[in-house]
C-alpha cells in the first residue's frame, strides 16, 4: 500500500479529481494548504502599500491506495493537473504500513 | 416648529447613528483577523459612551451660551436643562431634535479617530481617552464653529456640515494618537493585511448612506438647501471613487476594491463642509480631486515612518483640509452662504484657513496632553504578548471567526 500525496493548483481539483475516479480510486482527503516552492509568493497592494506573500493557496489531495495503482494515479494527476507554468505543485508517495476501517475492524487492502 | 423639518432631521439623526456602525465594519474589514472585534468594539462601544457624555455634558459645553467667549459654552444645559420643545434659535425645528442630531455626530467623531490605533490600545485606557476628548476637544470646537457666539463662526468660517468639526479634528486627533501610542508591533516588516475586504465593502456603503443624513440634515431644514447638499453629497462621493482608482490604476497597475471604497469615503469627508454652499459641477471638481489627494496622502505615509493604522489622517485630515479650502474657492451664494475665490471673492479664503490651521493645532495638542497623561497613570497600549496574540482574545476573550 502507498499513500500518494498531490499538491496541485486549486482550480485544477475538479480534473484531477475527476480522473482520479476514472481509474478506481475509491476515497481520497482534500485540503486548502498554503506553501511555495520555486514559484515564490505573488504581490498584493493595498492603499498603495505593497505586500510580498509568501505563501499561496494550493490544494492537497491525499490517497491510500495499493501499490498496482500508484503509476497509473501519477499518469492521471500529472495530465489533469499540468497548466505548463511554474507552480503546478508535486506528488509525493511513500509506504503505508497499516490500514484499518473503523466501522468493521478490516485491515490493509480490504480497508482501501 | 415645522412638523417636516423635524421628521426630516429627526429621520437624518437615524442615517448619521447608521455610519457608526458602518464605520465599525469599514475600519474592521481592514484590520488583521485576530483585532476585527476590539476593532469594531471601539466604535459600537462609542454610540453608548459618547452619548451619555454627550447627553449630560457635551451638549452644554457646545451648545450652551458662552462660559468663555467664544470658545467654551456653560453647564446650563447640563443633563439637558432646559431642553426641550421650543425651537433652536435659527430653525424650526425642536431644541430635543437639534441635540439628538448633534449627538450622532459627537458619536461618530472619536470613532473615527479609532482608526489610528486599531490593532494595539488598551480598552480601559480608550475609555478615559474618549471622556476626555469629548469634553476638552469635541465640545469646545463644536462650540467655536455652530456654537452659539462660536469664534470661528463669527470671523465667518464656512463649515456646513462639520469638516472642521468633524473630520479635520478626529484626524489631528488620529495623528496625535498614532505618534503617542505608537507603531503596531512589527509593523513596516510583518505583512498587515486587511482581512476582510466585503466587510469594509459593505460598511463604506453604510457610510455613503448614512452621509445624506449628515449633510442634507444639516440644512437642519427640509427645503432645497438640503436638496442641493443631497444631491452634491452624491455626485462628489461619485466623483471621488472613481479617481481614487484611476489614481491608483496608473501609480500602481492595479484598480481595487479598497480603492473604491477608501476614494467614496474620501469624497464625503471632502464635501462635507462644502454641501449645502456649492453647486452640482463645483462638487464633481472637489470630489475628483480629493480621491487622488487622499490617495497620494495615504501612499506617502509609509515615507512619514508613523502608524496610522488605517489611514484617518490620509483620508480624513487631508481630505478634511481639502474640503474646507475647497469651499473658500467653490462656494457660491446662489447655493447658499456666501460667495467663495472662483465666484470672486477671496476674501473666503482667510477665515476658511484660519479655521483649519485652529482646529489641527487645538486638537492635535490637547489631544497629544491627554494621551500623555493617560500614559503616565495607566499606559496606553496592551501588552506585547496581549498584542500577539491578538486584542480580541486578549482584551474581550472573543473571536470574530470560529470556524
Amino acid at each position: 500500500m502507498k499513500k500518494v500525496e498531490v499538491i496541485i493548483k486549486p482550480f485544477k481539483l475538479d480534473d484531477v479529481k475527476e480522473a482520479l475516479s476514472s481509474i478506481g480510486v475509491q476515497g481520497m482527503t482534500v485540503t486548502e494548504v498554503k506553501g511555495f516552492g520555486r514559484q515564490k509568493g505573488h504581490k498584493e497592494i493595498y492603499r498603495g502599500a505593497e505586500y510580498l506573500v509568501d505563501f499561496l493557496p494550493k490544494i492537497k489531495v491525499e490517497m491510500v491506495v495499493v501499490s498496482d495503482l500508484v503509476d497509473r494515479i501519477i499518469e492521471k494527476v500529472v495530465t489533469a493537473a499540468r497548466t505548463g507554468t511554474i507552480g503546478d505543485g508535486k506528488i509525493f508517495v511513500t509506504p503505508v504500513e497499516t490500514v484499518v476501517r473503523i466501522r468493521t475492524g478490516e485491515k490493509d487492502a480490504d480497508a482501501i | 416648529m415645522n412638523a417636516a423639518d423635524n421628521a426630516w432631521v429627526l429621520a437624518s439623526s437615524a442615517l448619521v447613528l447608521l455610519m457608526t456602525p458602518g464605520l465599525a465594519m469599514f475600519y474592521g474589514g481592514m484590520t488583521r483577523s485576530k483585532n476585527v472585534l476590539s476593532t469594531m468594539m471601539h466604535s459600537f462601544f462609542l454610540m453608548g459612551l459618547a452619548s451619555i457624555v454627550w447627553m449630560f455634558w457635551g451638549f452644554s459645553l457646545a451648545f450652551a451660551p458662552d462660559a468663555i467667549k467664544g470658545y467654551v459654552g456653560g453647564l446650563q444645559f447640563f443633563a439637558l436643562a432646559g431642553v426641550g420643545g421650543e425651537p433652536w434659535p435659527d430653525t424650526t425645528i425642536p431644541t430635543t431634535t437639534f441635540m439628538i442630531f448633534q449627538c450622532m455626530f459627537a458619536v461618530i467623531t472619536p470613532a473615527l479617530i479609532s482608526g489610528a490605533f486599531a490593532e494595539r490600545m488598551k480598552f480601559s485606557s480608550f475609555i478615559v481617552f474618549m471622556v476626555l476628548w469629548l469634553t476638552f476637544v469635541y465640545s469646545p470646537v463644536c462650540h467655536w464653529v455652530w456654537g452659539p457666539g462660536g469664534w470661528l463662526a463669527e470671523l465667518g468660517a464656512l463649515d456646513f456640515a462639520g469638516g472642521t468639526v468633524v473630520h479635520i479634528n478626529s484626524a489631528a486627533a488620529a495623528l496625535a494618537c498614532a505618534l503617542i501610542v505608537g507603531k503596531r508591533k512589527g509593523y513596516g516588516t510583518a505583512p498587515m493585511i486587511p482581512h476582510n475586504l466585503t466587510l469594509t465593502l459593505l460598511g463604506a456603503g453604510l457610510l455613503w448612506f448614512g452621509w445624506f443624513g449628515f449633510n442634507a440634515g444639516s440644512a437642519l431644514s427640509a427645503d432645497e438647501s438640503a436638496a442641493m447638499a443631497f444631491v452634491v453629497t452624491h455626485m462628489a462621493t461619485a466623483a471621488a471613487a472613481m479617481s481614487w482608482v484611476f489614481a491608483e490604476w496608473i501609480i500602481r497597475g492595479k484598480p481595487t476594491t479598497l480603492g473604491v471604497a477608501s476614494g467614496a469615503v474620501a469624497g464625503l469627508v471632502a464635501i462635507t463642509p462644502a454641501a449645502g454652499f456649492v453647486g452640482p459641477v463645483s462638487a464633481v471638481l472637489l470630489g475628483a480631486v480629493a480621491g487622488v489627494v487622499c490617495y497620494l496622502a495615504v501612499l506617502a505615509k509609509s515615507r512619514l515612518g508613523y502608524d496610522d493604522s488605517l489611514d484617518v489622517v490620509g483620508i480624513h485630515g487631508v481630505g478634511g483640509t481639502w474640503g474646507a479650502i475647497a469651499t473658500g474657492l467653490f462656494a457660491s451664494k446662489a447655493i447658499g452662504g456666501t460667495d467663495g475665490l472662483f465666484f470672486g471673492n477671496a476674501a473666503q479664503m482667510g477665515p476658511q484657513i484660519i479655521a483649519v490651521a485652529a482646529v489641527i493645532v487645538y486638537s492635535f495638542v490637547v489631544s497629544a496632553i491627554i494621551l500623555y497623561v493617560i500614559k503616565a497613570v495607566m499606559g496606553l497600549r496592551v501588552t506585547e504578548e496581549d498584542e500577539e496574540t491578538g486584542v480580541d482574545t486578549s482584551a474581550h476573550g472573543e473571536t470574530g471567526y470560529n470556524l
